[in-house]
């Protein structure tokens, strides 16, 4: 590279608005570019932190999720007696059976309503989900219609908050605690007693049965070894599994959408880096002529306005990528198509996505810049410095 | 007219720099467009939803089905003329995801007649009528994985276990570009045996009722009367016009729906930029010939005629061609699409929208350029090279 | 003449645009000396410009050979001429040719770039040429903040500085007023007598002309 870079440098800075026109499309391309990947990324980590890495997740064969699922009594039964399922502290195993039910609930901003998940569960599902913690109120008593409300329920929708009652199944249930639980989609729940929710909903059978493995490694066999039980037609997945696949659609959808439309439009401001970079070398024409007659070859002069793209397109993506993320700092509700419940999360920035982004929009400058500077490159001496 | 040639020869002067500017308004305008159209997608199908047909459904939430026996009560109450019934089946065909299509057991056997957009062949319904295991399918899916009538289609039940066959007997077209050509719906008899016979005491149930009044001003009393009837029983009912019950089913989208429109706008900001810079480019490089005009006795009119004249035409160029790109980008988006959008159809307010933003940001790039042209001392201008 | 720095035999140019074939030398014929100062002249579109590209190793002859220093420059390959150019020619032009974002110094300095030298080196030689040409003191200026002439100064300490063997003029004095074109001259003058630099010049300004020692002028193509 021996044309210096300071060339390059003050060249973009002489003819300031254009550099600045060219610059700033460059940053709103890679706004949305990241906007949308952290958008994708907010989704996926809400639901996988979800899911533990040692806990197993039972459903009905053929159901997606624990929405369509039900799984009976006896098979509650058969499951509860593996051999296979870890001990707490006091010898009893831990393993829970759950039933979701989706309510429809007003937003309290907004005049529309959502849906909301009711989840009945055992005691064992609090030790099974170390990450939930009840930071105001109380726990529910077993045996009432009380219900703990995770902290994005209590803030998003009405009857929901502490102390706060609803109707459901014919009964009024209270609120009487709110919790955390390390960002997961549990926070856009509420939970009750699985015994009084099950009555209320008009429902004998659980959703899914949820147990923690004393051995993880044994995972295979002991699914294997359940399935082939005739009465047990039945899905067995390690948790972080399921919820990983509980995201696709929306996520897939988010993605999708969002990157298609951004690359088309990352096109145009492509296009826009390679106008400027035209207007450059048309511009330099006598010095670049003059370059190549001092000795400068035709290579040097290519790196020169791949460069000067290059700088225009990373400086472009670097206050992008300062602006999105900021987005970090929004919460996000919308309905999961996997789930139909709804779904509280965050744009959530990665080094992978920031380097993701960098690259991508390197890239627009590499495209923009390469013909402008073969253009450079090919300028014939002789008639360059007798133009005009 | 001379003017115009002027303003044609100026743009035919840089051509490559003109084509360039034009290709990338172009692909923003796309871009825009889908998104619009996208957008539209959404807020097309309930607009074609008839204002007289309402839907009751389990107040709690639309996951609890009614008994069945709510028909006849329903069907008393004044102002009704027609109650169907329905319920979600949610089967995945070839048990593929990426297959999904809606799917419904509706009943009674004609319930069909309380969608006139679902257009029918006479001989089709009839034969549907008569099959207890038929179904009808839109145009677009049956399009989509080549079924002919008289196939037997096999779903896999996400929610009612098990593998359910169907033979096809019609295929129904929507009234309107528009409408929803994507769904199957089959007997609600066939649903309700099956779960009796696997899951005794769990039949006789529908997922919401469809009610079809007879004067759609009437609406609101009607939806009052029907969930006063159940007020007490243990289901309780919740009423509401289709539309609203639609417009509330997809609001949890909202989020999707405020991020897709500030992309938008973003992107009407690259579209202003590419152009802006051009044009500034452009009449930066034109310094002297304006200051030449100027000392022909241009006047400041003229002279700006003339820049937003450029402008104008390069941004409408744009706009056109990225317009026409529109519509082959939505299609293919739509395919790929076909499971969250049923129908990208490009309206012509889209189109209208895209031409008008095109041209407001062909007068504003040509803003500034303007400026610095009719402010510039015609010495200085003649005295300065390219 | 005892080994010609320069030798030019039977050297022709033909343009080529388009389908048009426009000749533009004429089997030229041309030995230059060591030491030499000559001025080529003639009138618009007679090649004398063309001429002294080909020279220079910008340009390729159509016909004919070009010796330089011993160096058969019509055979070398492009790469070959930027670096032969890089370390034995020297250019002034008519617009002088400065590149707009860099100051006195940073132009002189370019050429150097292409060679080995250190920073100090390199700034040693550039300060030193400054010195020559007498600009000194506005090494730090931008171009569009010197005058004229002060321009070309540049331009020559650029083309003094990696000690061509030859210095090629292209109406060095065109775009310039008669004072400053007299010091330009002048300074020319110098190069040659003191420094013992090989001058050849293009020019149609008789005044010009007058400070080289020998004067040859071409008419279509051909020297007469």
């Amino acid at each position: 590279m021996r044309i210096p870079l300071k060339y390059s440098i003050r060249n973009l800075l002489a003819r300031r608005l254009t550099t600045a026109f060219t610059v700033f499309g460059i940053t709103l391309v890679v706004f949305v570019f990241a906007g949308v990947l952290m958008l994708a990324q907010g989704l996926k980590q809400t639901l996988i932190s979800s899911g533990s890495a040692d806990n197993v997740v039972v459903i009905r064969a053929g159901s997606g999720s624990e929405m369509q699922s039900f799984v009976s009594r006896d098979q509650a039964a058969v499951i509860r007696t593996l051999p296979e399922i870890a001990l707490d502290s006091d010898g009893e195993p831990l393993v829970a059976g759950e039933l979701v039910i989706i309510l429809n609930k007003d937003r309290r901003t907004t005049a529309k309503m959502a849906n909301i998940t009711l989840r009945g569960v055992e005691p064992g599902s609090f030790a099974l989900r170390p990450n939930v913690r009840i930071f105001e109120g109380r726990s529910f008593e077993r045996g009432k219609t009380e219900v703990i409300a995770g902290r994005r329920a209590a803030d998003n929708f009405k009857g929901c908050g502490l102390g706060e009652t609803f109707d459901f199944g014919n009964t009024k249930w209270t609120v009487v605690g709110v919790f955390d639980a390390a960002g997961s989609a549990f926070e856009n729940e509420l939970w009750g007693d699985v015994d009084m929710v099950m009555p209320a909903a008009g429902r004998p059978v659980y959703s899914s049965m949820l147990f923690r493995m004393q051995q993880p490694e044994t995972f295979a066999v002991m699914r294997d070894r359940v399935k082939a039980d005739p009465r047990m037609k039945v899905e067995i997945k390690r948790e972080k599994q399921y919820y990983a696949e509980q995201t696709q659609a929306t996520a897939t959808f988010i993605e999708a959408l969002g990157l298609t439309v951004t690359i088309i439009f990352s096109l145009g401001a492509t296009i826009g880096a390679m106008i400027t970079m035209y207007g450059a070398v048309a511009n330099r024409t006598r010095e670049i002529a003059t370059m190549r007659a001092l000795g400068f070859l035709r290579r040097n002069v290519l790196a020169v306005f791949l460069i000067e793209a290059v700088v225009i397109s990373t400086v472009g993506g670097l206050i992008g990528l300062a602006g999105a993320s900021f987005l970090q700092l929004m919460t996000i509700s919308t309905t999961n198509w996997d789930t139909f419940s709804e779904i509280t999360f965050n744009f959530r920035l990665s080094p992978e996505i920031a380097i993701g982004t960098m690259l991508f929009a390197m890239l627009m400058g590499i495209l923009g810049g390469f013909l402008p500077a073969v253009r450079a490159a090919r300028i014939r001496i002789v008639d360059a410095l007798r133009a005009e | 007219m001379w003017v115009l040639r002027l303003i044609g020869k100026n743009a035919a002067r840089h051509k490559l720099r003109s084509l360039l500017t034009i290709f990338g308004l172009a692909l923003a305008v796309v871009a825009f467009g889908v998104i619009t159209t996208a957008l539209n997608a959404w807020n097309t199908q309930i607009e074609l939803i008839p204002p007289d047909r309402l839907v009751t459904r389990h107040a709690v939430s639309y996951t609890f089905s009614l008994p069945l026996s709510y028909k006849d009560r329903i069907e008393q109450v004044a102002g009704v003329e027609r109650v169907a019934y329905a319920n979600w089946f949610g089967g995945l065909y070839q048990n593929d995801p990426k297959n999904f299509f809606a799917n419904y057991a509706i009943g009674p056997e004609d319930g069909i007649e309380l969608y006139p957009e679902f257009v029918v062949p006479e001989d089709q319904k009839r034969a549907y009528y008569e099959d207890r295991t038929g179904c009808i399918a839109g145009q677009k899916i049956v399009d989509k994985f080549g079924w002919k009538i008289g196939d037997v289609i096999r779903l896999t039940g996400q929610i009612y276990p098990g593998d359910w066959d169907f033979t096809l007997r019609g295929i129904y077209r929507g009234a309107e570009v528009g409408t929803d050509e994507t769904s199957l719906i089959f007997h609600w008899k066939y649903l309700d045996e099956r779960v009796g016979q696997m899951f005794p005491g769990w039949s006789g149930q529908a997922g919401w009722f469809v009610v079809k009044i007879a004067d759609p001003a009437a609406a609101a009393r009607v939806c009052a009367d029907i969930d006063e009837l159940f007020r007490n029983s243990s289901a309780q009912t919740l009423t509401e016009t289709e539309k609203a019950f639609s417009i509330g089913f997809i609001s949890g989208l909202d989020a999707i729906v405020v991020m897709l429109k500030v992309i938008s706008y973003l992107i009407l900001g690259v579209i202003f930029l590419v152009l802006a810079n051009t044009m500034l480019m452009s009449a930066r490089e034109r310094t002297n010939e304006y200051a030449l005009l100027k000392t022909l006795g241009f006047g400041p009119f003229r002279l700006a005629g003339l820049i937003v004249g450029e402008s104008l035409a390069i941004a409408a160029m744009g706009g056109l061609l990225g317009i026409l790109l529109t519509f082959p980008a939505a299609e293919a988006l739509g395919r790929v699409m076909s499971t969250f959008i049923t129908v990208m159809a490009v309206k012509g307010g889209t189109v209208i929208m895209a031409m008008f933003f095109a041209l407001l940001v062909g007068i504003l790039s040509a803003v500034f350029p303007t400026i610095r042209a009719l402010r510039m001392p015609i010495v200085d201008g003649l005295r300065h090279i390219g | 003449m005892s080994n010609p720095l320069v030798t030019v035999k039977s050297v022709s140019k033909i343009y080529r645009r388009d389908s048009l074939e426009i000749p533009v030398l004429n089997n030229i014929h041309l030995e230059i000396p060591e030491g030499e100062f000559l001025a080529l002249m003639g009138p618009s579109g007679s090649g004398k410009t063309t001429l002294l590209n080909l020279i220079a190793g910008l340009d390729r002859p159509s016909t004919g050979q070009i010796d330089v220093g011993g160096i058969r420059i019509d055979s070398l390959r492009e790469k070959e001429l930027a670096r032969w150019r890089s370390r034995n020619v020297g250019f002034i032009f008519q617009f002088y040719n400065l590149l707009p974002v860099l100051s006195a110094f940073e132009n002189v300095e370019l050429p150097l770039l292409l060679t080995g030298l250190s920073r100090k080196e390199r700034a040693d030689h550039v300060k030193f040429a400054l010195k020559v040409v007498g600009l000194e003191d506005r090494m730090q200026h931008l171009p569009r903040q010197l005058s004229g002439g002060q321009e070309q100064r540049v331009a020559i300490a650029r083309a003094l500085v990696t000690d061509p063997k030859i210095i090629l003029a292209d109406e060095p004095t065109g775009d310039l007023d008669k004072v400053s074109a007299e010091e330009i001259m002048n300074l020319l003058s110098r190069l040659n007598h003191e420094y013992k630099k090989t001058i050849i010049m293009v020019t149609h300004d008789p005044r010009a002309a007058e400070k080289a020692h020998i004067r040859r002028y071409l008419d279509k193509g051909e020297l007469v």
